[in-house]
């Protein structure tokens, strides 16, 4: 019972980074229909940043060092998404899904060889003490201080962004434009721009699981992004892509499902276990947990 | 003059969709464009509103060319669509659909009065207004476009076959209802396939057939002219 208790505490700090990933493929894909299969890397790329201002600027050092690595990757990723889907996306805008969906592989493969030309494709660490390392024990469960930020940030995180999706102007526009882009622009909703805000969103909270990840895991390489990409795409099409709380349900069921399946003997399955999954829900409920039954005219 | 179309050409393609239309409307009108079904009506209204590009000619707007511009500047401008199929925002509320309307506006005080308006004049929406618009039955989804196009604050205002599947008498409250927004001083472009409910409201009209406009009138007289009795009114 503890040790499952344990796996579940692990599973969830896990599943977290898998939520926020989780969202911007959901949040793209409601909007575009594009898979964004550059999106894993965004999540590396602000990793790197945060390891930069962790490790070479003199705010890292102080005792803000992990908000400002926080804000400044999720501010450098949400550029960086904006970017990319003015440059590569937008003049595909009327081309087949196939162009689209290769010229994403074309860009996820550019960042992250273009990242290991400058950095080189060995594995760095950010400094020790951005975050506390200790951890205490309730009833025989260890709890790490790092995963309760982890988990804490997150949530935060996911709660301001279904403020600014449900509550806010550009939010709602959001909304508008994945339901109907024809009817959105009938009132008026600039389109393009409602897209890039999309983006920026994404590309924000990819940024802050990349470092989070970069302190909790301790190990950050140019190829970083491809696995935890992968899955939480997965967990976007479990919770049903396009659904935005089926992103936050599907990560952290993922990183669960995962967890658990190391911890009872699996280790060399846990990535198969969710491939596993993909296949099943393709199979069983291609909508996935929440997602609708298709049919909106979009 | 508010609003012209000269010799408007679209394509879809190798379609010809509109083959060179012109029409006018005068200020505090209700101008019909009457016609089958594949005619080019729709395609009319989505030229205008600015969601495609016409080939060639120009949509004419209080004076000025608006032919390229955005269709986010032609809502600002002054013009606002109830569009075919009316296109509501299911998984939105009635009121985050009205809220939608005035997304240009950013006057809050006068916004809150204007959907105050809206609910008076359709105070079933007033009762709904908390429920997702998908739930609505069609004539109040219909109710809720105009709504809608309203909270634009529109001076011409154009209505895309809003009788379209609805039942006689809920059309019967419909165009009761578009009549009045026209008394209150708002212009309005309504393309109908219903010829007979539009040409009892509209002060003209135009026939278009296959992308070409055959005819043009008052309402009266199109209504009384043999060709439009035999193919849009159903008499022999
Ligand atoms: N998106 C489109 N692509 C290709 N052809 C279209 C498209 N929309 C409409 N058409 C064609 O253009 C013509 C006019 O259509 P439309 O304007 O919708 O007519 P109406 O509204 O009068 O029924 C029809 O022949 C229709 O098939
Ligand atoms: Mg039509």
């Amino acid at each position: 019972m503890e040790k499952f208790a344990q796996q579940i505490v692990n599973g969830l700090s896990q599943g977290s980074i898998y939520a926020l990933i989780a969202l911007g493929y959901t949040m793209v894909y409601g909007i575009v229909k594009l898979i964004n299969f550059a999106h894993g890397d965004i999540y590396m790329i602000g990793a790197y940043v945060g390891f930069a201002v962790t490790t070479f600027t003199r705010f890292g050092h102080s005792r803000f060092g992990f908000i400002a690595a926080l804000v400044i990757a999720m501010v450098a990723c949400a550029v960086l998404g904006v970017c990319i889907e003015r440059i590569a996306y937008k003049p595909l805008r009327n081309s087949s899904r196939i162009a689209v969906l290769i010229t994403a592989i074309g860009v996820s493969l550019f960042l992250d060889y273009t990242l290991m030309y400058f950095v080189g494709a060995g594995t760095r660490s950010y400094p020790p003490g951005v975050l506390s390392d200790r951890s205490f024990t309730v009833g025989g469960v260890v709890i790490k201080y790092q995963q309760v930020i982890v988990v804490l940030v997150s949530i935060a995180l996911m709660i301001l962004l279904q403020f600014i999706v449900k509550k806010t102007k550009q939010g709602k526009a959001m909304r508008a434009v994945s339901f109907d882009k024809e009817a959105a622009q009938l009132m008026g909703i600039n389109v393009d721009r409602t897209i890039s805000f999309t983006f920026l969103l994404g590309s924000a909270l990819a940024g802050a699981a990349g470092v989070m990840v970069g302190i909790y895991f301790n190990s950050i390489d140019p190829l970083m992004g491809m696995m935890p990409g992968l899955k939480a795409f997965v967990a976007a099409v479990f919770g049903g892509i396009g659904s935005i709380p089926g992103a936050m349900v599907g990560g952290l069921s993922i990183g669960v499902i995962e967890t658990l399946v190391a911890g009872y003997g699996g280790s060399l399955y846990r990535d198969a276990a969710v491939f596993a999954i993909l296949i099943l829900v393709l199979i069983i409920k291609p909508t996935g947990l929440m997602g609708k039954s298709t049919g909106s005219k979009v | 003059m508010i609003f012209e179309l000269k010799d408007l050409e679209v394509n879809y393609g190798v379609i010809r969709a509109l083959k060179g239309i012109s029409l006018e409307v005068e200020t505090g009108e209700i101008v019909t464009l009457i016609g089958a079904n594949g005619a080019g009506k729709s395609t009319t209204l989505r030229t205008i509103s600015g969601l495609i590009k016409p080939k060639s000619g120009q949509v004419i707007f209080d004076g000025a060319d608006i032919t390229h511009l955005s269709a986010s500047k032609r809502v600002s401008a002054g013009i606002s669509q109830a569009p075919e199929g009316r296109r509501i925002f299911a998984e939105m509320t009635t009121t985050e659909n009205l809220e939608m309307g005035a997304f240009l506006r950013s006057d809050k005080a006068e916004i809150r009065k204007d959907m105050a308006d809206v609910f008076e004049r359709f105070p079933i929406l007033g009762q709904r207004s908390k429920q997702q618009a998908g739930t609505l039955s069609g004539g109040e989804q219909q109710m809720l476009a105009i709504g809608r196009a309203l909270m634009a604050k529109p001076r011409l205002m154009l209505l895309d076959e809003p009788s379209l599947g609805l039942a006689p008498i809920v059309v019967k409250e419909i165009f009761a209802i578009i009549r009045e927004i026209n008394q209150a001083g708002t212009t309005i472009f309504l393309v109908e396939q219903n010829a007979r409910m539009a040409l009892k409201i509209a002060d003209r009209g135009y026939v278009l057939e296959t992308g070409e406009i055959t005819l043009s009138g008052t309402g009266e007289e199109l209504a009384a002219s043999d060709e439009v009795q035999r193919s849009y009114l159903g008499r022999t």
